[in-house]
């Protein structure tokens, strides 16, 4: 590790914008010149400690000496609060995974954007490639890593970053790529890369055709401390797993309002939030749900949805996220809690929750588990339930009640006591608010339903497809 | 700090020293002979050299003459790892590197595509002369490979090449053929050459780009072949199409729209920044309308994002918020804080619901507020209480409401939180003088809790304004006048304003501190500031008190709640780089990133005129205009899609970046008169200053000029002479007032 000379350092707090001194074998006819260049110069990786595991330059811009200003900017500052952060002409946009800090260099005025869609992209491909994308996987695959990033990024401009395509040239230890050797192998790949497709292979078989549609909602509740819903609405996250051979056209249909009641989509139809509140109800009441807003995989044909609304692409194999889109209106929440929670003198807290199953009594939750907030000088507490068992978390400064099992429309209650220490220095309790975690099969909180999943493809095979429905607690909190 | 770390092997070494671990490795590296047949010992030794490029301080340059060998084995793994042994080193022992120049240039006839690509990408990453001559002959013939894969790989080489050698490529046909490129009939190709151009483009002064309605159109027509980063790259060259027709720029808006619904951040960003430039040139209400509503849903649909994404989405939306009010006319309840947000986030959002608030749901607002007030981090609360005070200013006809939150939260008692109040309180009393004065009491109360400069200064504000009304106001200042010397200079000023305020308002109470207190600020201080004002008071108050009164305690300049708002010229370049880093910053662009090249909107037929331009920055669009056009029409011609030139004499930079303020019109006139104005200004100034001695010596004269004023003069007139008098100072005493604030 190189010793950290203040000196070097402060001199570049000094000269923002500053170039470094040309190196000696080009002074001759060569320079380097004031670089505004807005895409990446260099991909670092950190471990915790600050050590610098990965540094690839892309750009002559991107020095060495900048792990060492990163790391005593950053990783060791603890009064960091941002993710960016520029000093002179240089800007440090970083990610936190795991236990590794994906850093990336750029000078100028950057597409950041695009810099956080790579970065994230990067850990996807780690995660592909490694399973778990932390501090052990990169110094177990330094090689592989540099081979990536030299794949992925050219003179900084991200290019294809599809795991799939990449995994047939670029490959982990032992699996021997006995194609890349072969000049005809090789043109299928690169072909393969620089494609209107180059998220799927051709040549995909398999004997059983199934495709497997996940769709998972994230319900999102924020409700007030006197029991008005501030927020709440659905993320959701279409997941399909495709097992299909050949190049399958996929037709994709939802019980989307836009589609089914096509008069009202005039006008893009997306966004007008206004007056329509009663006749949206009521078409909900039919079946019907509309969606705020969605965004799709790359391979959908996205001028085919903003035209009619219809959702079509060739998937790539195996498991990808083929939409998000958003709800905000009639959300169905799972659960309703209700919290009492009395302050008594300044040594004891009493709470009574009481949290209610909103759903059919044909299902069941499973995990839910309610975090219960207590002060930060609570010494002992005592719990009682009508199900499941809870726990005083001291570390997390909750008590934890879980639930492995919770069928529809019932009701359970959790007394508890928490008992405080006296302190020096009285100050009020913040009260953040309790917290719910669960998940729902067969229930979506707003609605949603696949209409249809069409397979078209020139072998003309049969495929079987299967549909599953889940809603999480994305942030569901109450406040008391 | 950190210590230094012992160098890591790959299967957990030993610690060795460095010169000890490159001998083992070499010999590792050689090992194996010809009963190698896979070369896998060669291939575990070139794993851990690779492994400690980065982890071993450079003790591997030392392998660099062996690594050389093995370049030439046929295995591609080897070869990889040699090449990044290559690029990592080659600029730190530039004549070793040179060894390798014949392999790689071998490479690039190699019949594997893949082969031919990563030599081309390889060797242009040296930054050697040698290299990057050696580059640019094979790279014209890879341009025009029959595999899409090199020939992007080339797009991308000539702008490295570019970067390294600037004249180089210049006085080449590099970027004639990078132009004809553009007609490739891959679409990767086609992004990757409209990246490397406009990253060409980026670092020239004497190079333009133009793409015509034709080009563009074809662009567009091309992004749903590209991958997620290519259709990034084609969107941000549309930022240089200029749309000579309202029609040619709505077609194109709403053909990039689709984009919108992209699942890459970097897509949707970017087309927002496409769509908001098409929208100046678009002309129609109904238009704009309609495409704003489409900006909405995707900017919102950001925020389920990871926080970083999200947080760069808010901020945009902070910057679109200004340019177009219409585009989130959400509920804003989206834009609630979810606790566990990062504090980045968090903040940021509050800024946001702070833009938003209107009368309507302002009970809303004011109810999360307070709800983040009792939060933990107090950078966040202090910005949620401010954020209350500054909704009192912002919408009048809830003040009141506003600032009974704030009483509220005053009584919690939490020092930080009852400081932040106080400050917020200031300001509301300066918004609406006479208005909400019965709340003193409640504010005074919590005096003894105030530790902080700004607070501090707030409440003796408070104090000084309302002396008449607060019964022991003179008992108040006393306190703090004890401790004068030991207070930051900021509540020095506002104690020293506040002792003339009481003493004009209260003449018996105050005319014991007031001497006491000018006294202090002329003679017991270092600061400029104070001593300034100190003088001015000092002169206001023994020549002519009536007017004193008028001066200290008479109309202050209206506040308001609306000070961040961006100025016209930056919110119309930030919205040219939505997505990008200034966004993050919302500040002038060449402040943060100097080098940055300047982007303005530039003027057709079809720009809409914004209300907020000066008609000094269309005028000098209009000069500008005529040497573009001409490079535009000259160069389309002979390239399909977009063009890029190059004007070769470096002496008469033609196309030198827009001068956004040339005199036009009245301009030489008014630029003339400008420094004679200031020739003759500096001139009266000097004579002015040469008269003044007399005048000084007579109005020091103050016991003569005593007996004119009140009675209350002769408080003063017992205090020493002033040593200089200033009459500017004295001119804009009303300035003094305005400094406290």
């Amino acid at each position: 590790m190189p010793n950290m000379q203040s000196g070097r350092c402060t001199s570049f707090f000094i000269l923002p914008g500053g170039v470094d001194p040309p190196h000696p074998c080009f002074r001759s006819s060569l320079q380097l010149h004031d670089s505004t260049s807005t895409m990446l110069s260099g991909i670092l990786v950190f471990n915790q400690k600050g050590e610098n595991l990965i540094f690839r330059a892309f750009r002559s811009d991107c020095r060495p000496r900048l792990a060492d200003i990163f790391r005593i900017q950053v990783i060791s500052n603890p009064q960091v609060r941002s993710p960016i952060l520029t000093l002179g002409s240089t800007t440090f946009s970083h990610v936190k995974h795991e236990n590794i800090y994906l850093v990336a260099v750029t000078k100028s005025n950057a597409n950041a954007a695009l810099v956080f869609e790579f970065l994230y992209r990067l850990i996807m491909l780690g995660k592909s490639y490694f399973g778990k994308f932390d501090e052990e996987a990169v110094k177990n695959n330094f090689v592989l890593i540099y081979e990536l990033l030299d794949e992925i990024l050219d003179f900084g401009y991200p290019q294809n970053t599809d795991p799939d395509t990449l995994k047939m040239y670029i490959t982990t230890e032992g699996v021997k790529s006995a194609i890349t050797n072969n000049p005809t192998d090789s043109s299928r790949i690169t072909q393969q890369a620089t494609g209107a497709q180059s998220w799927r292979r051709a040549d995909i078989k398999y004997r059983k055709n199934e495709a497997f549609v996940d769709v998972i909602e994230d319900v999102n509740l924020l409700m007030s401390a006197t029991g008005t819903v501030l927020r709440a609405d659905v993320n959701g996250q279409i997941v399909m797993r495709a097992y299909l051979s050949g190049t399958p056209e996929c037709k994709f249909g939802l019980n989307d309002r836009l589609l089914l009641d096509p008069g009202e989509s005039s006008s893009g139809g997306r966004g007008n939030d206004s007056g329509l509140g009663t006749s949206r109800a009521t078409r909900a009441a039919a079946g019907s749900v509309t969606l705020e807003d969605c965004q799709f995989h790359q391979c959908v044909k996205l001028g085919r949805f903003d035209a009619d609304r219809i959702i079509s692409f060739v998937p790539p194999d195996g498991e990808f996220e083929l939409m998000r889109y958003r709800a905000t209106e009639n959300v169905n929440l799972p659960f309703k809690v209700h919290p009492i929670v009395r302050e008594i003198g300044t040594t004891k807290v009493e709470y009574s929750v009481a949290i209610k199953a909103n759903y059919s009594s044909k299902l069941f939750a499973t995990n839910v588990v309610i975090r219960i907030p207590t002060p930060l000088n609570t010494a002992k507490t005592t719990e009682r339930t009508s199900q499941g068992r809870a726990k005083y978390e001291p570390e997390q400064n909750n008590i934890v009640w879980k639930i492995a099992r919770f069928s529809g429309q019932s009701e359970f209650v959790l007394n508890a006591e928490a008992t405080l220490t006296s302190m020096t220095h009285q100050k009020a309790w913040s009260r953040p608010p309790l917290s719910l975690s669960f998940s729902l099969l067969m229930f979506t909180s707003s609605g949603l339903l696949v209409r249809y999943l069409k397979v078209f493809e020139k072998g003309n095979y049969s495929s079987v497809k299967w549909v599953r429905y889940m809603t999480r607690a994305g942030s569901y909190e109450i406040r008391f | 700090m950190f210590i230094g770390i012992a160098p890591v092997g790959l299967h957990g070494s030993r610690s060795r020293n460095p010169q000890g671990k490159v001998a083992e490795l070499r010999q590792e590296l050689n090992s194996g002979g010809k009963k190698d047949k896979n070369y896998s010992a060669k291939k575990i030794a070139l794993k851990k050299i690779v492994a400690n490029m980065t982890m071993s301080n450079n003790d591997m340059v030392a392998l660099f003459p062996d690594v050389i060998e093995c370049m030439n084995l046929p295995s591609l793994e080897i070869k990889k790892m040699c090449f990044l042994f290559l690029v990592n080193y080659s600029r730190m022992k530039p004549e070793v590197a040179l060894k390798a120049l014949p392999i790689l240039v071998d490479d690039m006839g190699d019949n594997n595509p893949l082969v031919r690509a990563l030599a081309l990408r390889t060797i242009s990453y040296v930054h050697v002369r040698e290299f990057v001559e050696a580059t640019s002959q094979p790279l014209t013939r890879l341009m025009q490979d029959n595999d899409p894969y090199v020939r992007k790989t080339a797009a991308f080489c000539v702008a490295k090449l570019y970067e390294h050698d600037k004249k180089m490529v210049e006085n080449s046909d590099l970027i004639d053929r990078l132009n004809r490129m553009l007609k490739d009939e891959n679409p990767t190709v086609v992004s990757s050459v409209l990246a490397s151009l406009v990253d060409i483009w980026g670092r020239s002064e004497s190079i333009s780009l133009t793409i015509d309605y034709v080009s563009a159109s074809k662009l567009v027509s091309i992004l749903p072949d590209c991958s997620e980063w290519g259709q990034t790259y084609i969107l941000e060259a549309l930022m240089s199409y200029v749309p000579q027709d309202t029609a040619e720029a709505l077609l194109l808006a709403e053909r990039v729209a689709p984009r919108l619904s992209h699942q890459n951040s970097a897509v949707v960003l970017t087309s927002c920044r496409v769509i908001l430039y098409l929208m100046n040139y678009i002309a129609g209400e109904k238009h704009i309308t309609s495409l704003c509503k489409k900006l909405s849903p995707p900017l919102v649909t950001l925020l389920s994002k990871p926080p970083e994404v999200q947080y760069l989405a808010l901020r945009n939306a902070i910057l679109i918020l200004q340019k177009r009010p219409e585009v989130l006319r959400n509920d804003i309840r989206v834009f609630f804080c979810n606790y566990n947000d990062p504090i980045y986030v968090k903040v940021t959002k509050l800024e946001l619901m702070f833009m938003l608030t209107t009368k309507e749901n302002i009970s809303v607002v004011l109810a999360e507020l307070r709800e983040y007030a009792t939060e933990i981090d107090v950078h966040f609360v202090r910005k949620a209480v401010r954020a209350i005070g500054k909704l009192a200013i912002k919408i009048e006809s809830s003040a009141k409401q506003c600032i009974n939150t704030l009483l509220e939260l005053v009584d919690a008692k939490i020092p930080y939180i009852v400081q932040e109040a106080t400050v917020v309180i200031r300001n509301i009393f300066r918004k609406y003088p006479n208005q909400y004065e019965s709340i003193i009491s409640h504010v005074i109360r919590n005096i003894d809790d105030l530790d902080e400069p700004e607070a501090k200064a707030a409440v003796i504000w408070i104090i000084g304004q309302y002396a008449d009304r607060i019964d022991n106001s003179d008992g108040l200042l006393q306190d703090y006048l004890a401790t004068f010397h030991d207070e930051t200079v900021e509540v020095q000023l506002a104690l020293l304003t506040a002792t003339v305020k009481l003493f004009i308002q209260r003449p018996t109470k105050g005319q014991q501190l007031v001497p006491q207190v000018l006294k202090w600020c002329t003679e017991e201080t270092d600061d400029p500031d104070l001593r300034d004002r100190g003088y001015m008071y000092w002169r206001l108050l023994s020549t002519d008190p009536a007017t004193a009164k008028q001066v200290v305690m008479g109309q202050k300049p209206p506040i308001t709640a609306e000070s961040e708002k961006l100025d016209p010229r930056t919110l119309e370049e930030l919205c040219l780089n939505v997505g990008t880093l200034a966004t993050v910053y919302l500040k002038p662009i060449h402040q943060v990133f100097r080098a940055a090249r300047p982007r303005r909107l530039l003027p057709s037929p079809a720009l809409q005129q914004s209300r907020t331009e000066s008609s000094s920055d269309t005028g000098s669009m209009l000069e500008y205009n005529p040497p573009s056009a001409t490079m535009a029409s000259a160069s389309t011609s002979n390239s399909g899609l977009a063009t890029i030139t190059t004007t070769g004499v470096p002496v008469t930079p033609i196309n030198a970046p827009p001068p956004p303020h040339l005199p036009v019109g009245p301009g030489p006139n008014a630029s003339s008169t400008g420094p004679t104005n200031m020739n003759e200004a500096a001139h009266a100034a000097d004579a002015y200053f040469s008269g003044i001695g007399s005048q000084q010596m007579a109005s020091l004269d103050l016991d003569g000029s005593g007996g004119g004023g009140a009675p209350q003069t002769q408080y003063v007139v017992t205090q020493n002479q002033q040593q200089v008098y200033q009459p500017q100072l004295a001119g804009g005493a009303a300035t003094g007032e305005l400094l406290l604030l």
